[in-house]
């Protein structure tokens, strides 16, 4: 009962403000009253930029494994794999395939932030460089959506070179003429922000997203003084330089189309 | 003074012995007690250091007297020039940049430096590069491949720099960019892991034809104390995230990470520097002959491909 009722109100995290779940989704998951953006799961993403119908899935069917046999005290990885899997009915931290935006034939990518705080492994690596690497081939337009955590610990040090294998990619698919726009979500940090994140031609990001490289707590404990107010946040990150333009939710879909006709479909 | 470590106690303590043997009874270096002592001693370093775990070879890697990236510069090269600054900020002296010779041949030398003394930490910033830093190694590469001259990287960093300004002039950015441009730079790269190869920071630098890597280095994805303190909000149970996140040279090179392990002397490179300046000095010259041998397009192609292939997973 108490979870019926939890499921069918929603309080807002920003201002508190408590309102239907379901007039919340139709919202696009942007709080009616602070425009607060709730993080949302690749497969709502999907929908939000997809033509109905039009998304087809690639590559889904490349899985981790356990390569350092690592354990963290309670489970293994290969468990807690298990267990996500099953708790989030994903395979991994990142859809990725083939799908119109208003007839505009695109390459997407969209990480998933349950999925172990939208960490990059293995899976996570070479999924986005097949995308990458699909889009250079079949010449389409890249849109990578991230929110991530940064790299994957379990998977050691071959976490960390997946931000120079996607890296790589994204030099090569560059250099032979692919565009690629980066949308950054709350949050977008560590290994994810220091490869292919910072690396979009256009970098897009949603009001108030935690963009960075280092967590916040860990600057506080490195510097021991407190933050300032805004620091990380998506217009922080934007007047520094950083992003090209904050995007309400409700228009990202138009803003990525028009990016698109007018930047990419002029050379073509 | 020298600094031992715990597991290095019963060394410690023949030691201790033989002072005391040599100054109560005036025994010699080659008297038959002394010298039994000795090879005790050998025999304890070879048993101990040839089963060290996880976290003694990460204290080895951060022993306050092990060499730093000057030592190597200072050793392995002559007529180093250094370069400053990134052009847009300022410099950066968590890494040090420039060009010199290498066995009367032209190098590009990048290199993270921890610093010597006190104020030479500070100044260094222990070694924590901000952004300016990689992007001064950046303009220094992209030098060296206008002229043709190879590139020379030395890691030995706990990480980039988590601090407001970092952040505000574009960490994440800067070490992406290097990322992206490494990946396409169109001279030979060789990347050693020196001592502490600390995440995002230290690939910043590490994108390369050949990656090596000394015997008691440590490579990872995160330390040890950041592991512990997200598993079990413990920093003190860094010796048993050492363990599971397998960060040592020996795993790395298994992993496919590290093409070529650089010995060091029993203990660590602190108890014979020069023996480590000569091996990795010798490599280096190897490696880059090897690497000269081909063309911009290859070493492109092959450095992709490297990096591409690298990962653990199943496709069912």
């Amino acid at each position: 009962m108490m979870a019926e009722i939890e499921n069918l109100w929603v309080k807002c995290p920003e201002c508190g403000t408590v309102m239907y779940t379901s007039d919340l989704q139709e919202n696009l998951s942007v709080c009616l009253n602070c425009d607060y953006h709730f993080r949302i799961s690749a497969k709502e993403r999907i929908e939000l930029i997809a033509d109905k119908g039009t998304f087809k899935e690639q590559f889904a069917n490349i899985v981790s494994t356990d390569p350092l046999n690592f354990f963290d005290g309670k489970e293994t990885y290969r468990e807690k794999l298990q267990r996500t899997m099953e708790r989030t009915g994903l395979n991994e931290a990142v859809i990725v395939g083939t799908c119109q935006i208003y007839g505009i034939d695109v390459e997407l990518c969209v990480m998933d932030f349950n999925f172990l705080g939208g960490s990059m492994g293995s899976v996570v690596g070479e999924k986005i460089t097949r995308a990458i690497e699909y889009a250079a081939k079949h010449k389409l337009p890249l849109i990578i959506v991230s929110t991530s955590g940064g790299a994957r610990m379990h998977e050691g040090i071959l976490s960390l070179m997946q931000m120079a294998k996607t890296s790589a990619a994204l030099s090569y698919y560059k250099s032979n003429g692919g565009f690629y726009i980066s949308v950054l979500t709350d949050p977008t940090t560590g290994g994810v922000t220091a490869s292919f994140a910072m690396l979009g031609d256009v970098i897009i990001a949603e009001p108030k997203a935690l963009i960075g490289f280092a967590g916040p707590r860990v600057i506080e404990q490195t510097i021991r003084q407190k933050l300032p107010e805004g620091f990380q946040r998506a217009e922080f990150v934007r007047d520094h330089g950083f992003v090209d333009i904050v995007v309400h939710r409700k228009e990202l879909k138009d803003i990525l189309y028009k990016l698109i006709s007018i930047i990419y479909n002029n050379s073509r | 003074m020298e600094k031992y470590f715990s597991f290095e106690a019963p060394i410690v303590e023949i030691e201790k012995r033989i002072e005391e043997l040599k100054s109560t009874t005036g025994l010699d270096d080659n008297s038959p007690e002394i010298r039994e002592l000795r090879k005790q001693i050998e025999d304890l370093k070879n048993k101990i250091y040839s089963n060290l775990n996880e976290w003694q070879i990460v204290e080895i890697s951060r022993h306050p007297n092990r060499p730093t990236f000057v030592d190597y510069l200072n050793s392995i090269f002559s007529d180093f020039v250094e370069l400053a600054g990134d052009r847009y900020f300022g410099d950066d002296k968590a890494i040090i940049a420039g060009f010199g010779k290498l066995d009367g041949r032209s190098v590009c030398v990048i290199g993270q430096e921890k610093g010597k003394d006190l104020d030479d930490k500070v100044k260094r910033n222990f070694g924590m590069p901000h952004p300016e830093g990689y992007r001064k190694a950046l303009r220094i590469m992209k030098l060296a491949e206008r002229f043709k001259i190879p590139v020379l990287t030395f890691i030995d960093t706990a990480g980039a720099y988590p601090g407001i300004g970092a952040e505000e002039r574009g960490q994440g950015e800067a070490i992406a960019k290097n990322l992206f441009e490494m990946a396409q730079i169109r001279v030979p790269i060789i990347a050693t892991v020196i001592s502490e190869g600390g995440s995002g920071g230290a690939l910043a630098i590490g994108v390369a034809d050949r990656v090596l890597m000394l015997e008691y280095a440590i490579y990872s994805v995160i330390s040890p104390e950041g592991c512990a303190s997200i598993l079990w909000k413990d920093a003190s149970k860094a010796p048993e995230a050492a363990k599971a996140l397998k960060l040592t040279a020996k795993w790395c090179k298994e992993f496919g990470i590290v093409d070529k392990i650089i010995k060091e002397p029993l203990g660590g490179a602190h108890r014979n520097p020069e023996f480590v300046f000569n091996n990795l000095k010798s490599e280096l010259i190897k490696e880059l002959k090897v690497l000269s041998k081909f063309s911009p397009e290859q070493l492109i192609k092959m450095r992709y491909n490297k990096f591409r292939n690298i990962g653990a997973y199943e496709v069912k």
